[in-house]
């Protein structure tokens, strides 16, 4: 049985008496443990489908499982819940507060857990230590570099040990070299059993991945 | 991390801005806290002097009399069955159940004689207890001492051509102006007052009054009931209540509180305003902010949790600087508008506690819509935004 499976997925956006469709009927099943790019044009969807992927986005027709959960079935604050359990979250921009150091960016997800402060400083630790950045606990965000900057915003995403990892254009902002590192630690992070789902317009970055989903006009064209 | 760390880190990233909501709202609170404390030291300062000083209950002889006098201007008056008040009589009044709440009792007796071919009203008083209830009395030359002292209203003065240092005769006996009173404005300006029991002997009513002033401590004892038993010591005399001075000085006082008031409305809502206008701004400059905490998992109520912990932070140091600057405020303006210079500036728990809670509840009242606002935001919207 699939982590994720979507079907029949549709979500139209209105816009006085224009309606757009995003998605057109999607259907996707994702295993656990598998790393998937989401590839397409501007316009393609694929920005839609991770906020829909991302229990934030209700679809307009079509189901997501995941985990079991019918995710968009879920009552009031329970979908919130659903995000701070199983899912992380890494932006194209990174998006660290900036008055929080780096290790307090990594803990923000942990805030809204029953934990104690150490085992809070010690799950953030642990995150920076795997992206590398262990010795730039204290750092605020504007003195660390744009490769670092995604590095903890990757550290923040995985620190509660989500079932999904979700990325939306993580190395749109980065230089080659810098976004290879940070694929790489993707790519370690998947080896080691993360299930990844990213969405890129970076055809390189598909070779990270085990299957890439290519999108078209709210559709998905293809999936290699 | 608690969700108060990032309001507190909130906080000190945007030091203007938070300065600039806490002084707004520490404006509006030492505002309130300055009228509400001067309305309370000078109600406080005014009944501590009509609990010192102020006559407030009158006892004149039982008549059944008529008065013939109309805005000053007295036809004098049909008077039978006039009874007396023996100045053994006054004894009684400490006996009453309230003895303690008398302050004072200044006896008086009445008549009329001639000085220098004037006829003028002699009245003969007890002049410790007299000074003592008439502090706002200014006397040029001295008060009087011994029995044959007098002082003159400042209109007897005149008529008689009698100042300080003269002597005047009164019914053959010659009495030294020890002193003339500053012009009151009241009757007392032509007046002669004179030592009680030589008053008394030269009038020929040796060990009677006319009637006597007595001063009560009024702040919260019952002044009715004070002369109702009074009225029971004294059966032959009528006791009454002398209400209007004070209550001329409640009313304007009470015209000023009600002034203050009106102030501190609008200031609560001005504040309230500051407030708003602040915490919106904040929460609209926050929204990726905000997404991101959506994103990852906040529910409505964590975000509410820490708009509103901001408010209540700044709103208690605005409340608690508010309650200082106020109280400052209060302690350099009394001395100005005060009756008395000794006024007593009145250190209240109530208003200290009720100035932190009010700078707390406006500042999270004013925050309430805005944390909601931020609360709603759609992570979708801020996601895009991302």
């Amino acid at each position: 049985m699939s982590l994720i499976t979507i079907t029949g997925l549709k979500k139209h956006y209105t816009s006085g008496s224009d309606v757009v469709e995003a998605l057109r009927g999607v259907d996707i099943g994702i295993e656990a443990g598998e790393f998937i790019t989401i590839m397409g044009q501007s316009g393609s969807g694929k920005s839609t489908l991770l906020s829909v992927l991302g229990g934030m986005n209700h679809p307009t027709v079509g189901e997501v499982e995941m985990a079991g959960v019918q995710l968009y079935q879920l009552p009031g604050e329970k979908l919130a819940d659903f995000r701070a359990q199983k899912l992380g979250f890494v932006f194209q921009s990174f998006h660290l507060i900036p008055y929080l150091t780096a290790i307090e960016n990594v803990m923000l997800p942990l805030a809204i857990v029953t934990m104690s402060s150490a085992a809070q400083k010690k799950a953030a630790g642990d995150a920076l230590d795997l992206v590398g950045l262990g010795a730039k606990l204290d750092r605020l965000p504007n003195q660390l570099s744009g490769g670092e900057q995604e590095r903890v915003a990757i550290a923040r995403a995985i620190v509660n040990n989500p079932q999904i990892l979700l990325a939306d254009e993580p190395t749109g902002n980065l230089d080659s070299k810098t976004s290879a590192d940070v694929m790489n630690l993707f790519r370690r992070l998947n080896d080691a059993g993360q299930t990844v789902v990213m969405v890129t317009h970076n055809p390189e970055n598909g070779a990270y991945s085990d299957r890439t989903i290519h999108l078209k006009d709210g559709m998905v064209e293809m999936q290699n | 991390m608690k969700l108060h760390t990032i309001s507190l880190n909130n906080l000190k990233r945007r030091k203007a801005k938070m300065a600039f909501l806490t002084i707004g709202l520490t404006v509006g609170i030492a505002t309130i806290v300055t009228l509400v404390t001067l309305t309370r030291s000078m109600s406080s300062d005014i009944e501590r002097k009509m609990d010192e000083f102020g006559a407030n209950i009158l006892i004149t002889p039982r008549s059944n009399g008529l008065s013939m006098n109309y805005g000053g201007i007295s036809l004098g008056g049909v008077t039978f069955d006039q009874r007396e008040i023996r100045e053994e009589d006054l004894l009684k009044i400490k006996t009453i159940a309230n003895g303690k709440n008398i302050s004072a009792v200044a006896p008086k007796v009445l008549g009329g004689v001639t000085v220098a071919g004037h006829d003028v009203l002699l009245v003969g008083v007890n002049f410790a207890s007299e000074l003592k209830m008439k502090q706002w009395w200014k006397i040029f030359g001295d008060a009087p001492t011994g029995d044959r002292d007098v002082l003159l209203g400042s209109d007897a003065s005149r008529v008689l051509n009698a100042g300080p240092g003269d002597t005047i005769p009164i019914k053959g006996e010659s009495f030294k102006v020890s002193g003339v009173l500053d012009q009151t404005g009241s009757q007392d300006d032509a007046l002669v007052f004179a030592n009680l029991s030589r008053a008394q002997k030269l009038l020929g009513k040796e060990g009677k009054i006319t009637l006597a002033e007595v001063a009560a401590l009024c702040s919260g004892c019952p002044i009715g009931d004070m002369v109702t038993q009074i009225a029971e010591k004294l059966p032959d005399a009528r006791v009454s209540a002398i209400q209007q001075v004070v209550e001329g000085r409640l009313k304007a006082l009470d015209q000023f509180k009600r002034f203050s008031y009106a102030m501190a409305g609008v200031v609560v809502f001005i504040g309230s305003l500051i407030v708003f206008v602040t915490m919106m701004g904040s929460v609209n400059e926050r929204t990726v902010e905000i997404g991101v905490f959506r994103a990852i998992g906040f529910r409505k109520s964590h975000i509410m949790r820490i708009i509103l912990l901001e408010a209540a932070l700044v709103s208690l140091l605005a409340g608690l600087s508010g309650y200082g600057i106020g109280m400052g405020g209060a302690a350099l303006t009394l001395p100005f508008m005060a009756e008395s210079r000794n006024a007593h500036l009145v250190w209240d728990m109530t208003v200290a506690c009720g100035s932190v809670g009010l700078a707390v509840t406006l500042g999270l009242l004013a925050s309430l819509y805005p944390a909601l606002h931020a609360s709603k935001m759609d992570p979708t919207e801020a996601l895009r935004a991302l």
